[in-house]
């Protein structure tokens, strides 16, 4: 699963989903794999309205990944910033999660990932 | 016609077969009423020439199966959508089905790369029931082909466990049941997904395509859904009403509209 695949879930328990801190969820142990991709900015253009970006600060400085400004790059800065639009693509179009957890902040459930797999299935008592 | 997407690495003993319904989502997605529906609605604004896209439309399959509606989705995505940049994911309970959707829509996106065709932005399959792990207000598209038949009983969801059942028959068809067996009028499993709808779905672009059989009183539940509000519209896509009998199938397209704030606002 790619990493921007997590802009888009959150903790699967009942109880968690209301709260702030079932997303993002946290990468823990987690093997990565990186897709060689060509470049394609128009693609990234039109992701980044889609992204949480302070979760993705997150979830960046989580997984090693060189620290992210503040605030989301607009295309211009984008199109000037060639370093920062090659970081943005390793990011969130070429890496992958392969092996692992995701942890809710809120629960503690750690969900594995398995050969790119996450499982969402919840325990017996979390159901 | 788009050509179908490959499932011939697919085991079928424990994952649902592409049948009559898979092909019916095909036709319907790619027909071109629904693909006018979605271009509208996703593409760029005419008004304004120099206007940035639309963000990307973020496309989910629930109950992927093998993986043939989803694939088929985001290979052709340019063709449905008017815009290669969707991005599409897919949930299923069955851990074995999810694997096999991630492998159609790796084949299919490779199929188009050897024509020098574009095709969406895959972000991966998931396991897990339903949209339980999906963020509020974040899916534009989601597609669902249900476990519709009628049946006694509904089988019990899978929950998580350490240690991975050895290949049964008895296994595979439990498996296997989780696709097809709806329970009541077929209809427990997609009651609960309508009931998540409203806060899955996006406030502005949200809409969902939903395979029904006729035991599932399609004219009911499409009127259920438009008592959710006046912003809620639901209409009969696609059908295929040919062959009859118990089985005869239809697509409803669920979407919300935008302009009723704009009409209550004093002129
Ligand atoms: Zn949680």
């Amino acid at each position: 699963m790619k990493v921007l695949t997590l802009n888009f879930l959150t903790c699967a328990v009942k109880a968690c989903k209301s709260t702030s801190a079932a997303f993002p969820l946290h990468p823990k142990d987690c093997e990565l794999v990186s897709d060689t991709l060509e470049a394609n900015p128009k693609l990234l253009f039109n992701i980044l309205p889609r992204i949480d970006w302070n979760a993705l600060i997150i979830t960046a400085s989580e997984l090693g990944f060189p620290t992210l400004p503040p605030t989301p790059p607009t295309p211009e800065q984008l199109e000037n910033d060639p370093k920062m639009m090659q970081e943005l693509h390793t990011l969130l179009l070429e890496t992958q999660i392969s092996e692992g957890s995701l942890v809710c902040a809120n629960c503690s459930h750690e969900y594995r990932v398995k050969e790119g797999i996450a499982n969402f299935l919840l325990p017996n008592h979390l159901v | 016609m788009l050509p179908t997407p490959s499932t011939s690495h697919v085991e079928f003993d424990r994952i649902y077969e592409p049948a009559e319904d898979s092909y019916l989502l095909l036709d319907t997605l790619s027909s071109e009423s629904e693909k006018a529906f979605l271009q509208q609605r996703f593409s760029r604004g005419t008004s304004d020439v120099v206007a940035h896209d639309p963000p990307s439309p973020f496309v989910v399959e629930i109950g992927t199966g093998s993986g043939v509606v989803l694939s088929f989705v985001d290979a052709h995505a340019e063709t449905i959508f008017g815009r290669a940049d969707i991005l599409s994911a897919g949930v299923d309970v069955n851990r074995y089905a999810c694997a096999a959707a991630g492998r159609t829509v790796s084949v299919a996106e490779q199929e188009q790369v050897a024509k020098g065709e574009s095709h969406g932005f895959h972000l991966g399959i998931v396991a897990g029931d339903l949209v339980g792990a999906l963020r509020p207000a974040m899916v534009d598209v989601l597609i669902f082909n249900p476990p519709y038949v009628p049946t006694p009983d509904l089988p019990a969801l899978p929950t998580l466990s350490e240690e991975v059942a050895a290949p049964s028959f008895e296994e595979d068809s439990y498996l296997l049941s989780l696709s097809y067996a709806g329970g009541a009028d077929g209809m427990e499993t997609t009651d609960r997904l309508l009931d998540a709808l409203p806060e899955v779905l996006s406030r502005e672009r949200g809409c969902a395509y939903i395979l029904l059989c006729a035991q599932n009183k399609p004219e009911n539940v499409k009127q259920r859904i438009r008592n959710w509000g006046k912003e809620w519209k639901a209409e009969t896509v696609g059908s295929s009403g040919k062959k009859g009998g118990w089985e005869k199938l239809q697509i409803i397209r669920i979407w919300r509209v935008e302009s009723l704030s704009q009409e209550e606002e004093p002129k």
